[in-house]
């Protein structure tokens, strides 16, 4: 049987989106090195705006980890923080990134020259992510005695209510007094609402660039989606993420117009629903382009949009954005988003990723799968994986699975 | 004589069918699929070729399917051994079924509705526990030959005899422990048998009868009434039914020719 040569539709932005991803991690690592400047640490969907009215540089460790994953490096040192206590069933994230940490490596080096993750000042987490950011913030505190504060969200939410935005302003609050002391200097307003305004623009236009998932065909996929979303989770509070997804919608709307297929022949869409498999993205992506079959949407990508965010009422907009959040939300809620998105993309099937060491981004373990076909008619498949430890992944039970529901999926057109 | 051909190269054998166009089966090969996926299709096709008086040249479409789908250089098209299960069992049992598969490495369950379609299917997760790979290390710990495991099950006077843990290494040493207490080893081939059929029930609710096919079930036709009462459905084994997954593929092979 003969191999057709299959290619990605390549994203021409791409060229600005590595520099003004290199201009960070660079830009992090001449302040980590002037004792003029501060760094912060910042969990993804941490209180990044806060952090900038102070002036920090916000690093994103959960982004470094991603990078492990996707180098395929994290594997390697997983092991290590698992040996110190950290078990292999807890965030590959955390195990991958404490690892490699203990064992002075950094994938920046190749990629950037540079020699070693920053060391920050502050180490700031926000637990609507899960607690394990928290422990995995607190080793890095005791590791270099510096502070490790944040909030603490509420879980399982329903209904957001104000009580659930006023506890959660209300440590905003309390935060801001607390990085006063380390910052040295009270908070800039102008600066922290200028942050909240840049914030909301790069969302909306975040959001408009995944949008491009709606069109038939669909101009993006899912796994275009984890990569073009490292402005929106590092960048976001800054002027060049701004500008960066006006510059990428531009080439989406062109798309979209021009009814450019981001998988040739699309014959199916699907829906994600879970964490990247770092290290497997693109033999994800050659798969589904292979089944001409296009993951349009998902959970993931469209976890960093937060368009409740407003300069006028910053913390309680803040407060707003990082409790609306799919992560913390009941099942119930859960549920009613993806069916929306059901829709609204016109898929045909879902897709679970079931994340060994990320319970909080793994939604099939408690019937949802099920329930949303029962509710949409559209079938599942639940692959079992990891995001970063592919110890927990086999490649082929997941091809077989993915290629088979494909077949199941031409069966019903 | 045009045939069509189905090479299903599985983790432990590799199974060839042919058919005619009318879907009649003219022969079959089998080999262990060894570590030279290629060879091993090719052998099971030609040893398939011999046996009907054929040659290449009659041959009008092979389908591959199984783990080693891809190796088969010679096929003209491939699907996944869940499709052809499915299909395979189906053409023996046309209304809603669903399809066990026990493999070497994995356990599939598909379930069809009347007119054969999938409506869902689910593969063990995981691990080996369950499948043909669990069966030969319980085999080995219990030191029988795993072709007379099924025998030796049929032999059991303790039906009640289990084995609790679902990971294979844990189920070993659980084994080990049951020798110590002096359990017989009939009982023990039992309890490995209906542990395989408890990592079913739990893979995906069965609703329909079963069409058991594979390899495991070819060789431990006991496993037919313990997955009867594990599951609590009836049970069917079709013709040949380590070669339904290949007679499923030749039947695409087939079916695409017509269309
Ligand atoms: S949400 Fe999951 S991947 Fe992210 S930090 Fe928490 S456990 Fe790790």
């Amino acid at each position: 049987m003969s191999e057709k040569k299959l290619e990605q539709k390549k994203i021409a932005s791409v060229k600005t989106f590595k520099k003004i991803m290199a201009d960070h991690f660079l830009q992090i690592d001449a302040a980590a090195r002037d004792p003029g400047r501060k760094v912060a640490w910042c969990t993804s969907v941490g209180p990044a705006e806060l952090l900038q009215g102070f002036g920090f540089e916000v690093y994103y460790p959960e982004n470094h980890a991603a990078i492990l994953g996707s180098t395929r490096t994290a594997t390697d040192y997983i092991p290590y923080a698992n040996a110190a206590g950290y078990s292999p069933e807890i965030c590959s994230y955390l195990t991958a990134d404490v690892g490699a940490y203990m064992q002075g490596f950094t994938p920046l080096t190749k990629v950037y020259g540079i020699e070693k993750i920053p060391k920050p000042d502050v180490l700031v987490y926000n637990t609507n992510q899960c607690r394990d950011v928290q422990d995995w913030f607190m080793w890095y505190s005791r590791e270099w005695k510096v502070p490790c504060v944040g909030i603490e969200t509420h879980r399982g939410v329903g209904a957001v209510t104000k009580v659930h935005i006023d506890s959660i302003a209300g440590q905003l609050q309390d935060l801001a007094g607390k990085l006063e002391k380390i910052a040295g200097h009270p908070l800039d307003m102008d600066r922290f609402k200028q942050s909240v305004e840049l914030s909301r623009r790069c969302s909306e236009l975040w959001d408009k660039v995944l949008r491009a998932g709606t069109a038939v065909p669909s101009a993006i996929t899912f796994f275009d989606g984890t990569i073009h979303m490292g402005p929106a989770v590092v960048l976001r509070g800054l002027q060049v993420a701004v500008d960066y997804y006006q510059e990428l919608l531009v080439e989406m709307e062109a798309r979209v117009q021009n009814k450019v297929a981001a998988v040739a022949g699309e014959k199916h869409r699907l829906y994600w629903e879970g964490m990247p498999v770092w290290g497997k993205l693109r033999n994800l992506s050659m798969q589904f382009l292979e089944l001409q079959t296009c993951v349009v949407a998902s959970t993931y990508c469209n976890s960093w949009i937060f368009n409740q965010l407003d300069p006028d009422e910053p913390f309680e907009s803040m407060a707003r954005a990082y409790t609306e959040l799919f992560i913390v939300r009941s099942d119930a809620v859960k549920e009613d988003y993806i069916a929306r998105m059901c829709a609204d993309y016109r898929v045909d099937g879902f897709f679970y990723h079931n994340a060994r060491t990320c319970p909080n981004n793994s939604n099939s373990s408690y019937g949802m799968p099920q329930r949303l076909t029962e509710r949409t008619g559209k079938p599942h498949l639940v692959i079992d994986g990891d995001l970063n430890d592919l110890r927990c992944y086999s490649e082929e039970q997941a091809k077989t699975n993915i290629e088979a529901f494909v077949e199941q999926l031409a069966q019903a057109t | 004589m045009k045939l069509f051909c189905g090479i299903d190269v599985g983790s432990a054998a590799t199974k060839a069918v042919l058919i005619t166009g009318s879907l009649e089966v003219q022969g079959r090969g089998l080999c262990p699929s060894g570590a030279d996926f290629s060879a091993a299709a090719r052998q099971v096709f030609d040893a398939a070729l011999a046996g009907v008086g054929a040659g290449e040249a009659d041959v009008e479409a092979i389908v591959s399917t199984g783990y080693g789908r891809t190796n088969v250089d010679f096929a003209t098209a491939r699907r996944t051994e869940i499709d052809c299960h499915a299909r395979g069992a189906y053409h023996h049992f046309k209304r809603a079924i669903t399809v066990v598969d026990i493999g070497g490495q994995d356990n599939k369950i598909i379930q069809l509705d009347a007119a054969g379609k999938c409506l869902k299917f689910a593969m063990n997760r995981k691990c080996a526990a369950g499948t043909g790979a669990f069966l030969e290390e319980m085999a080995l710990r219990l030191n029988v030959p795993i072709d007379k495991l099924s025998k030796m099950a049929e032999n059991s006077a303790a039906p009640g005899v289990s084995i609790g843990s679902y990971c294979t290494v844990f189920a070993m040493t659980e084994i080990l422990s049951k020798v110590r207490a002096g359990v017989k080893t009939e009982d023990l081939a039992r309890a490995a048998l209906v542990s395989v059929a408890k990592r079913l029930l739990e893979t995906q609710a069965i609703v329909t009868d079963i069409v058991a096919t594979g390899g495991v079930v070819a060789h431990n036709p006991v496993l037919r009434d313990i997955l009867k009462e594990i599951l609590k459905t009836e049970v069917h084994i079709p013709p040949h039914p380590q070669h339904i997954g290949a007679f499923g593929a030749a039947l695409v092979a087939a079916s695409e020719q017509k269309e």
